[in-house]
């Protein structure tokens, strides 16, 4: 027999999933055009102000501005991708160089299923966080998956069969394996402070940190160095400037995706910019208190679905911020030689992330003492 | 001989080698940068302002009493390093008084764009001050039929340029005053 509570339940989860999707590559594409306008800006031109859709254009004050923004290039470059050729080369494992996208893309959107990106209340006042799956690991999950991202480059650079992408796949997958660690290592001592004492609870959740700096102090100002490794990391790993590595277009020509043409790059290019859009997230969730509102400021809105709107759209806000300080960073910063990024990954991080560590945990312990 | 002075190098401090704060200048550097004024040329739409005596498109030109001041002498044709000038040459009609002494004008005047290499050697040898390298610099079109700009073409890319002379006026003038040589 068809349970048709279940099968309502399970199309609802499906019609979440595919909203998020869509939202999430929505900014993806978008922050592609950020990257062209901010950078543009940046350096004194005005970035893709031509594309526009038909009779958009004639309407009147917001049309021209629309164009001006080049709000339809995202659009545009998209469409390029699908019409272009498919070209194959020869020389690469068939197989493999198909899969390599594929591999790529998927981990980037996987890790925004346990992304909590609001709160609900019900008639009680009681919050349900706003996200695909609830997990109790959720940051474990994250940090699992987002490292998987790295196959994709790996094997797109060892099946395109050529020096460069291989290269670019060898530095990406060291760089990987360095700043993973210091990536870890910066989240302990968050959680370690987040934890209750006393109550034993030793939670993961992504949703419990998020509690954690509502009318208290984010996170960012209570750890600041964890903070900064992990944004130094997070840029490694979402294979960000200056930690550029796999791509480095001026010393290996396209890196990781030299081979790579038409909408299989365009997948390449969807997923980094995911990936940007995702880690920005994860560290408006970790350090940036979330939707709440400021540090030590309760929420100044209501505790009904206006206030949901409003606490998605800080949420957003923060992650925007973020994704433009991504692109900051890019147009300010050289590229990193590669023995630079290794030595600053083993030598620098990750000790300080260790003495990091051990600071917080006696810190914590001093703090939780009993008092006797 | 200059002495080259060695100049001591002082350590980094902390807050250097951390390179945090050079960041922060170079993050200040890069924003501030946003919203200084473009140095976008938006090129349709806005042109390049066009420096005193550029070498452009070459364009015949008439005189400010709208006649034609070329006499098809063909010394541009001749002095053309890239041959890239051909004038068919035709007899002005002796009864036209506003063109008295000139003899001859161009029936038909080609510049074929595809040659010309803006040397600007015929305005140069032009006795009459009928030929000019204007301010047009783009020409553009979709056969090479098309980039031979003929005479209609020509004296539509040249317009009207002031004279200080009026030569055969001039001589006209003279031989009205009874001075004719």
């Amino acid at each position: 027999m068809l349970d048709f509570e279940l099968l309502f339940l399970v199309g609802l989860k499906v019609l979440f999933a595919l909203l998020m999707i869509g939202a999430v590559m929505t900014m993806a594409g978008y922050s592609v055009l950020a990257e062209r306008k901010v950078s543009a800006w940046m350096q004194g031109r005005v970035g893709p102000n031509r594309t526009v859709l038909p009779f958009v254009e004639y309407i009147p004050f917001l049309g021209p501005y629309l164009k001006k923004m080049g709000i339809f290039q995202p659009l545009a470059d998209g469409l390029k991708f699908l019409f272009k050729e498919e070209i194959i080369p020869g020389h690469v494992n068939k197989f493999y160089y198909n899969l390599a996208p594929i591999v790529a893309l998927v981990p980037a959107l996987t890790t925004m299923v346990v992304l909590p990106f609001g709160e609900f209340f019900t008639s009680d006042g009681e919050s349900i966080p706003l996200m695909l799956a609830d997990l109790e690991v959720g940051i474990l999950f994250i940090l699992a998956i987002s490292s998987l991202g790295v196959y994709g480059i790996v094997l797109a650079g060892w099946s395109s069969n050529s020096k460069y992408p291989f290269l670019g796949s060898i530095r990406s997958s060291a760089q990987m394996i360095s700043y993973e660690l210091a990536m870890g290592l910066s989240l302990l001592p968050v959680f370690l402070w987040v934890s209750e004492p006393g109550t034993g609870a030793m939670g993961l959740s992504l949703v419990d940190i998020v509690h954690s700096q509502g009318n208290a102090p984010w996170l960012l100002l209570v750890q600041p160095l964890s903070a900064l490794i992990f944004l130094i990391a997070l840029f490694a790993e979402t294979n960000r400037l200056p930690f550029d590595m796999p791509e480095s277009e001026t010393d290996l020509v396209g890196g990781f995706h030299t081979e790579y043409g038409g909408f299989k790059f365009g997948i390449f290019f969807v997923a980094e910019y995911a990936h940007i859009v995702v880690g920005s997230a994860i560290f408006t969730i970790i350090f940036l208190g979330g939707w709440h509102f400021l540090p030590w400021v309760a929420d100044p809105w209501p505790s009904t679905w206006v206030g949901t709107l409003i606490g998605i759209g800080w949420f957003l806000a923060k992650t925007i911020f973020l994704i433009f300080f991504f692109i900051w960073i890019r147009w300010t910063l050289p590229r990193f030689r590669y023995d630079q990024v290794m030595n600053l990954g083993w030598t620098k991080l990750l000790p300080l992330a260790l003495l990091n560590l051990i600071f917080y945990v006696l810190l914590v312990t001093w703090i939780d003492q009993p008092a006797s | 001989m200059a002495k080259t002075v060695v100049l001591p190098r002082e350590p980094l401090s902390l807050s250097e080698r951390t390179y945090l704060p050079q960041i922060v200048t170079g993050l200040k550097t890069t924003f501030s940068n946003m919203f200084k004024e473009k140095v976008t040329l938006q090129y349709p739409e806005e042109k390049p302002i066009i420096p005193k005596n550029y070498r452009g498109v070459p364009t015949l030109v008439k005189d400010p009493n709208g006649r034609e001041k070329c006499v098809s002498c063909q010394l541009c044709e001749f002095v053309c390093p890239p041959k890239a000038i051909r004038i068919t040459p035709g007899a002005v009609s002796e009864d036209d008084n506003s063109r008295a002494h000139v003899e001859k004008a161009p029936k038909e005047f080609e510049i074929n764009m595809l040659r010309c290499i803006y040397c600007g050697y015929c305005q140069e040898v032009c006795p009459e001050e009928a030929i000019f390298l204007q301010e047009e610099y783009s020409s553009s079109g979709y056969s090479r039929e098309e980039m031979i700009n003929k005479k209609d073409k020509l004296y539509e890319l040249g317009g009207t340029l002031p004279d200080s002379h009026y030569k055969w006026d001039k001589k006209k003038s003279a031989e009205d005053d009874g001075n004719d040589h």
